[in-house]
């Protein structure tokens, strides 16, 4: 009794308790939530809308104006589809962090479940891109040869033929494509972020999107084969001879140098 | 005369004749000679040679080995085999191998060569004297004296028909030469300022090769079109779609500000030609809140929503507009050619 009493007195006793408190809702709340799933399913959308009101609300309003009807700060949402907000947040460019030329791409302050909630929210507005599905973008079944012709007839002009970006007017650019996820280049084409221009389906089917991301995927991703070697940033001709130039001539330089500069004769002077 | 009373002050001191007898005289200009030769260790020692004789032979030796390696990498790697090197990613194993072994083969090759040369071929300093170049005077003058002779031998000073008529036969020669340049091609004659566009020509979808409606082009959106019957596979296709290529894009009516676009849009869309006017490259870095298209080549920037107008570079004149309509069943045609010539201009442009 005496051991039992001191440990119930133990400075942690407190937290195992909040834990197990915890754990204990946690499960009861996961037991009887299944229960409610039938009418959760027919609320998802309603609620999932409430939800992303609410961040909304928060988050983009101050630009967006409060009805999503825009500002002097930003455009208006209606109408831009859900796909646009899931690109424009999912890869961390809004909320935008300072005005500029561009929203570059930075760290992703929202969870894809709130991202969900705004993209239903903006989506309710007005009809446009919906966000795609793992089958719309996935490089099954996709034609990589064709994607590679569609990516240099429609992209390649900015964003250089494998995808590593460039610049344009103004301090604008195109972004480098390297660790862009498919769901993401997908969405971008649909939506037309910022100063790219979109390509819709009508224009760009959607085996044809499904192409371009495969082709982005075969030559511009960690699992992309390089055959020839060291890919000296990708940006062509002009920077390969550069690098040659420069390091492969100035290494000759060097070692004839350390050649001239060592005396073979027996007494070092 | 000055400088001929100093010549004698102004050469050098005779040389001695002993290599490294530095003379320290009175002047201070005077040439040194070649400082002493030291002899090399291989020079003094011949264990320290035969080890240099070795090292040489060591080098060639890898080369021939990394030879051998070469010719078995290429028999043992398949082409398509990729594999990880770091730092430098996925790559074939036979191109790898191959730089490998040929670059460790020339290496060694001239490795080899510069410590033979180095340390074994004999390195003891040679000076050659410098001796006037120019002939004798009997010399000068028996050429120049046979040169007249021959000259008047040939009578040319005395017969000027010969004479002309030979500069006229040399100066004649070279035209064959210049003639036969017409042979470079075909004249362009009217090439440059006809495009395959033109009354009733639908604007095929370069992507999906399907003819385009109005309603399949979204405001912010960028398409690429040929005209109807130019098919990739068609003799001669690189050359029409090079003035052929189109670029159409959405613009709010509202937006456009001038007039001659406006008339030549259909709701909004209007259709520029795709080629730099300055040197002709394809120009399609549209920014759609901008309506700015960019060239990659020398940053020209056309405004789009004015008439495609140069507000930034090179270029010379605005991108040709196409003026297109919607044809009976529904689909964008163009209602004429180009009304300029598209691309870069030439002399006769006008």
């Amino acid at each position: 009794m005496k051991k039992l009493s001191a440990r119930r007195r133990h400075p942690l006793a407190a937290f195992v308790v909040l834990l197990l408190a915890l754990a204990a809702t946690g499960g009861l709340y996961t037991a009887f939530a299944p229960a409610d799933k039938a009418q959760a399913e027919e609320t998802a959308q309603s609620l999932a809308i409430e939800e992303g009101k609410k961040l909304y609300a928060v988050g983009c309003s101050s630009c967006h104006g409060t009805g999503g009807q825009g500002s002097s700060d930003g455009p208006s949402l209606v109408g831009v589809g859900s796909a646009a907000v899931d690109f424009q947040v999912g890869t961390g460019r809004m909320p935008l962090q300072q005005p500029g030329a561009q929203a570059p791409r930075k760290k992703v302050i929202y969870t894809q479940a709130e991202i969900d909630q705004m993209a239903a929210y903006i989506a309710s507005l007005g009809a446009g891109p919906t966000t795609p599905t793992a089958k719309q973008y996935s490089p099954e079944g996709a034609d990589i040869a064709n994607g590679g012709t569609l990516f240099r007839n429609n992209c390649a002009q900015c964003h250089n033929f494998t995808g590593e970006g460039g610049a344009l007017t103004n301090g604008k650019y195109a972004p480098d494509l390297t660790d862009v996820s498919p769901k993401h280049i997908y969405e971008a084409m649909q939506t037309g972020p910022q100063n790219m221009p979109s390509f819709p389906d009508t224009v760009l089917p959607e085996q044809e999107k499904k192409d371009v991301v495969a082709y982005l995927q075969t030559v511009n991703s960690d699992k992309s084969e390089n055959p020839g070697g060291l890919k000296l940033g990708g940006i062509g001709p002009v920077a390969e001879g550069l690098f040659a130039w420069i390091f492969g001539l100035g290494t000759l330089i060097a070692v004839a140098i350390w050649v001239a500069a060592r005396t073979a004769k027996a007494k070092k002077s | 005369m000055s400088s001929q009373e100093n010549s004698e002050e102004n050469l050098p001191t005779k040389q001695d004749s002993a290599h490294g007898a530095v003379a320290v005289a009175d002047n201070p200009f005077a040439d040194p000679g070649l400082p002493p030769h030291e002899a090399r260790q291989q020079d003094l020692d011949d264990r320290t040679a035969k080890r240099s004789e070795r090292t040489v032979a060591l080098l060639f030796t890898v080369s021939m080995l990394a030879t051998i390696g070469f010719i078995a990498c290429f028999v043992i790697f398949p082409i398509e085999k990729i594999v990880y090197i770091w730092p430098i990613g996925k790559v074939s194993a036979l191109n790898f191998s191959l730089g490998l072994t040929l670059a460790v083969a020339l290496f060694c090759i001239g490795a080899g060569a510069v410590h033979w040369a180095r340390t074994l071929m004999s390195d003891v300093e040679i000076a050659d004297d410098r001796h006037p170049i120019s002939a004798e005077p009997e010399v000068k003058a028996k050429v120049l004296n046979d040169f007249k002779q021959g000259a008047e031998d040939s009578v040319l000073g005395r017969r000027k028909l010969i004479r002309n008529t030979m500069f006229g036969a040399l100066a004649m020669v070279p035209l064959s030469g210049i003639v036969l340049l017409r042979d470079l091609g075909p004249l362009p004659e009217d090439k440059l300022r006809h495009t395959l566009w033109g009354k009733g020509k639908a604007l095929v979808n370069m992507n999906t090769g399907e003819p385009l409606r109005p309603e399949d082009i979204a405001v912010g959106s960028l398409t690429f079109a040929k005209p109807e019957g130019l098919e990739e596979h068609d003799h001669g296709f690189m050359n029409e779609i090079a003035k052929a290529a189109l670029m159409i894009v959405r613009l709010q009516p509202e937006d456009i500000k001038d007039k001659r676009e406006l008339d030549w849009s259909h709701e909004g869309i209007v259709a520029f030609s795709k080629i730099c006017t300055h040197v002709g490259c394809p120009i399609s870095l549209y920014e759609q809140q901008t309506h700015h298209a960019l060239c990659p080549c020398h940053q020209s920037t056309f405004d789009l929503s004015d008439g495609a107008r140069v507000i930034f570079g090179p270029a010379g004149h605005a991108l040709p507009q196409l003026h297109i309509g919607v044809n009976d069943e529904g689909y964008l045609e163009a209602l004429g050619d180009f009304d300029e010539p598209v691309g870069p201009a030439f002399w006769e442009r006008g």
